[in-house]
């Protein structure tokens, strides 16, 4: 099975470890992540402001080239699935912005040269975006994920971290519960883990505001690691690039300040995936965290 | 001194754009604080979110154009997610960066030159990407 699959800037470039060990996955269960033949930055933040269709203009561009391949768009960072979700939400239900966005589409000539199915059509919002973990509950199933694993995750205790961006807003996103989600908790039950609920899994980790100010995404980041920490897990997981960087390369500066303090790994959901699936491990590369997971997946036996 | 307000004296063109730019009510407001409550990032604030609420619904835009707040907010959208009422704080918190740096009331706030090359090199594009369309507009 082929579904369209839209990798966003980060995974091209940054999180790298991120897209490789989520396309192994999916060819693990039967799934070939077929990526966009052309595509762009989505612009990152979804605009908050009413007025603007440049903002959204990025997100809608791609959606549209995902739809010359198939009904559905599968993307694993969250800024880029909360984009291109608000996105679409836009191209379904307000004409005015979906008229002047398609006039845009109607000028990209570049995409017809690369994508030989592209015409004139507009885009009306007909393509389903859906989360990497989306597409595992609802096209592969979990019980198939379940049966997929080679090895159990027995004894890991992992909490799930959200964040923000694929659960707000609730209304628009229809993801899960924005305050008791578990949609994470039910996939890391198929692969044996223990999971570790905490109160902070779905806060801010500060997000973008660490360009501009690092101690405030430190202290946001602070508080999701020590509420993990003090449910004993031995490993945060997220489907976050911007999370996994804020939560995992402050951790030296939480290790100062706070009392107790252990430092407490955090990875992708894929790459823990991987390990249930028995994904080569060529293709989960832990080289770019700054804590690093492997000792404690070599003392559970993991790796 | 007694003195007596009403909306037609505070009311504005300022503040219809604000409401229009951030497609929220200021007035649903009734300032049960949940939104300043549950901000992540609420300690770096000078002026909590349900105070920057209530600044609007007075007509003081510029002292909220002044404060250090609206270039705090994450976009994490709790806020909006708790709000009994139904505003969403952080449309309200775009749409005052907009107006600032629209109008040029203030300058940008993350400057290219500035950002380190560890962060260049080292966090996800995505950040980057976000910080400079959040916060220069």
């Amino acid at each position: 099975m082929k579904i369209p699959y839209y990798p966003g800037c980060t995974l091209h470039e940054r999180a790298r470890d991120f897209d490789v060990s989520a396309k192994e996955c999916a060819k693990a269960l039967g799934v070939e992540l077929e990526e966009l033949p052309i595509w762009t930055c989505c612009g990152a933040v979804y605009p908050l402001v009413t007025d603007s269709v440049m903002d959204v203009l990025a997100g809608v561009r791609n959606l549209s080239y995902a739809s010359r391949l198939g009904d559905k768009v599968v993307t694993l960072c969250s800024f880029c699935y909360n984009v291109l979700k608000r996105s679409n939400n836009v191209m379904r239900g307000n004409k005015d912005k979906r008229d002047k966005a398609n006039l845009f589409l109607r000028a990209d000539t570049e995409a017809r040269e690369r994508i030989p199915s592209y015409t004139h059509e507009d885009y009306e919002g007909q393509v389903e975006v859906l989360h990497y973990i989306e597409m595992l509950r609802d096209v592969v199933g979990y019980d198939r994920v379940a049966e997929a694993v080679t090895k159990k995750l027995e004894g890991l205790k992992v909490a799930p971290y959200y964040g923000c961006m694929l659960l707000r807003p609730a209304k628009e996103m229809k993801f899960d519960d924005p305050e008791q989600p578990t949609i994470f908790e039910e996939f890391l039950e198929a692969l044996g883990c223990d999971v570790v609920d905490f109160p902070m899994k779905t806060e801010c980790c500060g997000g973008f505001q660490v360009v501009k100010d690092e101690d405030l995404a430190a202290s946001c980041s602070q508080n999701v690691v020590v509420s993990a920490v003090k449910r004993d897990a031995d490993v945060i997981v997220t489907t976050c690039p911007l999370c996994r960087y804020n939560l995992d390369r402050h951790q030296d500066k939480m290790a100062e300040e706070v009392k107790g303090f252990r430092k407490l790994p955090v990875i992708y959901f894929t790459q823990l995936l991987g390990i249930a699936l028995g994904v080569d491990k060529e293709h989960l590369d832990f080289s770019d965290n700054t804590v690093d997971p492997r000792p404690v997946l070599a003392e559970k036996s993991l790796i | 001194m007694r003195l007596r307000l009403t909306t037609d004296m505070i009311r504005d063109d300022m503040l219809d754009r604000v409401e229009t730019l951030s497609g929220q009510k200021l007035m649903a407001c009734y300032q049960c604080g949940r939104c300043s409550a549950g901000c992540p990032v609420v300690d770096e604030m000078d002026i909590v979110p349900s105070e920057v609420i209530r600044l609007l619904q007075l007509g003081q835009l510029d002292e909220v154009l002044a404060s250090k707040t609206i270039w705090t907010c994450a976009s994490c959208l709790q806020c909006a997610s708790r709000c009994p009422k139904g505003v969403e704080f952080s449309n309200i918190c775009d749409a005052l960066r907009a107006i600032a740096l629209r109008a040029r009331l203030s300058e940008p706030r993350v400057d290219a030159d500035e950002v380190t090359p560890v962060m260049v090199t080292d966090a996800p594009q995505m950040g980057v990407v976000g910080a400079l369309r959040k916060l220069n507009g």
